[in-house]
């Protein structure tokens, strides 16, 4: 799925001080039955956000206005549990580009990067911090730089760098996953398979 | 420099090496079955994109047909979607389609080789984990997901980082009544099912060596098993001999080139491989499962081990225990089963077949058993039919069904009811693979057949002495 490329992103953030928030609360399973990958940013976190009627829970961050942005900031172990890829694509869909955390599940992460969303990996302290920005200030702007991997709290300075696999790090800063990487390669590709007989 | 066989094919076929990444790897031919596919080419459609190559995609249905009644339309409404979808998406790309029917048609491992698709030196990927099998002929084979279809329809690349490589070389003889599936049960049980996990194995010694090209598959398909990328064997007289003259092997000029390089497919002298295993041919015996992995297998006269000398987890082989209803020490030998699967990718094929017969010529099917016995192809069909073998196993009381993967993974109406023991060639004993509360022994085809016979585990050896005798 081709997405938009990732340089430098500067937003405001959406608070989840929540540990092990796991696939399932990220999409339940009885939204996983569509063929196309579309309109799962509808039911990201759908549990948490709608009452059974399809009512918002008032009290679920998503459904609160004093919070908005591209980038949401997760407890520890975000994206635990089941392998499913719809996780993040509902991450992105909804209109997040980038997680951050301070310790992500390692398949989560993956289907993150494939997918254009940017999983940022930060200490504990660090993580701590931000939360107690927003919380000071709910307009407090973060800015992550990924060619220089770098995460800042705009209103204090507080920065951090953080750690991705090279051959990743050129595929978001392109917006290319992997088969876009190989189509891109074509020419090469193509060249390499006339020297080669069937 | 001294390199192993694994690294000339790999590397030989790495397009761009990504610093801080995977390799990009060429694939030379690419096998696609109704199931995995699908969603893989409605990836195609989203970015508007052809396949690269249709002239190197091959594709079959095999995973969910049926095996009795082909000529008549599939009843099962997703299986005939999914098959629908696969003749429509070969039609629009060009690929070759041999569905339901055609004289090709049968499981995706058995038909490569028989149509000359494997190839020493070649790069095969299929969206199925028993890709394996084609590392028979020297070739570098493994399963990949429904993204990495998508990425080779579209590049005819797949993204991989560079397994580790081990060898394990079995020299000495076998034994009478021991088959190339009990030489693989052997190898799981002693490594477990995680025991490559990370590696892509070489096997080598006098034991492959004397192996026949088929044998040589059916090792070469259980390498997942023990959680290996893949198997090969280095290829020798025996693999060009049955390569020659097959439909999409090289002809002609073409083949004497094409010989000159597969005659370098070996492991040089002094490479170096990550981890080296040896066992001996002598010390193994027909082998039977009796858990519900493949790793959990035993000689068919041991017995059961006891929870105390098993390796790792204690608990499972005590749970996987109670799902078979069996008991620790208990013997094999006397159970009694209730189904018997000849068939799939890992013993479907024709000598599978004369195995079989070999050992049922002479005898009746035992009543209480329920035999399925499917051919790996139509090929391997035709065959059993013109070599006398159906009539061996009609007058032993055996029906023969059509083509496909049947109870390998019960998507079809093959499957093995709740509770009840069936000795099956497949490659899976997984709780519920053949079918949801099924009990699986795999087995040899020999092993099969003596207890299609006598309706419970029986050591082939008696029944090849009596007929000796
Ligand atoms: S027979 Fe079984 S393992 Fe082989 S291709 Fe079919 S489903 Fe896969």
């Amino acid at each position: 799925m081709a997405y938009d490329k990732f340089n430098v992103l500067k937003s405001t953030a959406v608070p989840m001080p929540i540990e092990n928030v796991d696939t399932d609360q990220i999409i339940p399973a009885r939204f996983l039955k569509a063929t196309e990958r579309k309109g799962f940013g509808d039911n990201l976190f759908r549990d948490w956000r709608y009452n059974p009627d399809n009512t918002p829970k008032e009290h679920f961050v998503l459904n609160n206005p004093i919070y908005s942005g591209k980038i949401l900031v997760g407890g520890k172990n975000f994206g635990s549990g089941s392998s499913r890829e719809h996780a993040a694509w509902a991450v992105y869909d909804y209109g997040f580009r980038c997680v951050v955390s301070s310790f992500f599940a390692d398949i989560f992460r993956n289907n993150c990067l494939n997918v254009g969303v940017l999983p940022v990996q930060v200490s504990p302290e660090y993580l701590q911090q931000i939360f107690s920005a927003i919380e000071a200030d709910p307009n407090t702007q973060l800015e992550v730089n990924l060619p220089e991997q770098t995460i800042t709290i705009c209103s204090t300075g507080d920065q951090e760098s953080f750690a991705i696999n090279g051959y990743k790090k050129e595929n978001m800063l392109n917006g290319f996953d992997d088969i876009d990487y190989l189509l891109n390669l074509k020419e090469k590709i193509k060249g390499f398979a006339e020297n080669t007989p069937l | 420099m001294s390199k192993t066989l694994f690294a000339k094919v790999w590397d030989s076929h790495v397009v761009q090496k990504i610093e801080d990444g995977p390799d990009v790897l060429f694939i030379d031919r690419h096998l696609v079955h109704e199931v995995t596919s699908p969603v893989a080419f409605l990836g195609l459609k989203n970015r508007n994109i052809k396949v690269l190559y249709p002239e190197r995609t091959f594709a079959t249905a095999d995973h969910n047909t049926p095996t009795l009644n082909q000529h008549l339309p599939v009843e099962d409404p997703l299986s005939a979607k999914q098959l629908q979808a696969l003749e429509d998406n070969a039609q629009e790309h060009n690929i070759p389609y041999w569905g339901l029917g055609h004289e090709k048609n049968g499981i995706v491992h058995v038909i490569g080789p028989e149509n000359g698709i494997t190839l020493p030196g070649a790069t095969i990927v299929c969206g199925d984990s028993h890709t394996s099998t084609h590392g028979a002929f020297g070739a570098i084979a493994f399963g990949i997901g429904t993204s990495e279809v998508e990425m080779v329809l579209s590049s005819q690349c797949i993204m991989q980082p560079k397994p580790k490589s081990m060898r394990i070389t079995i020299n000495g003889k076998l034994n009478p009544a021991v088959t190339p599936k009990d030489v693989a049960l052997y190898i799981i049980s002693r490594l477990s099912t995680s025991g490559a996990t990370g590696y892509f194995v070489e096997y080598a010694g006098e034991v492959f060596r004397n192996m026949s090209m088929e044998g040589r598959m059916t090792v070469c398909n259980l390498s997942i098993e023990m959680g290996a990328r893949g198997g090969m064997i280095a290829p020798d007289e025996k693999t060009f001999e049955y390569i020659k003259g097959r439909e999409f092997a090289p002809k002609g000029e073409a083949w004497n080139e094409t010989m000159k390089y597969w005659q370098t497919l070996k492991t040089d002298k002094g490479a170096v491989f990550d981890k080296e295993i040896e066992f001996q041919g002598e010390d193994i015996e027909p082998m039977i499962t009796y858990g519900t992995n493949p790793g959990m297998g035993v000689g068919i006269s041991n017995g059961i081990p006891s929870a105390k000398d098993v390796e790792g987890g204690v608990d499972t082989f005590k749970k996987s225990l109670a799902y078979m209803d069996f008991k620790e020490g208990e013997d094999m030998l006397g159970k009694k089963i209730d189904f018997v699967f000849l068939g799939s990718c890992t013993n479907g094929r024709i000598e599978d077949f004369r195995a079989f017969a070999s050992l049922v010529k002479g005898h009746k099917k035992a009543a209480h058993v329920t035999a399925w016995l499917v051919p790996g192809s139509h090929k391997v069909e035709e065959a059993i039919e013109e070599e006398g073998i159906l009539d061996i196993l009609q007058e032993a009381g055996f029906e023969l069904r059509e083509p496909g993967c049947s109870a390998c993974l019960a998507m079809n109406d093959d499957k093995i009811p709740a509770g009840k023991y069936a000795v099956s060639t497949s490659n899976r004993n997984f709780e519920g693979r053949q079918g949801p509360g099924a009990r699986t022994l795999l087995a040899s085809p020999l092993v099969a057949a003596a207890a299609a016979i006598t309706g419970k585990v029986t050591d082939p050896r008696e029944l090849l002495q009596t007929q000796t005798v």
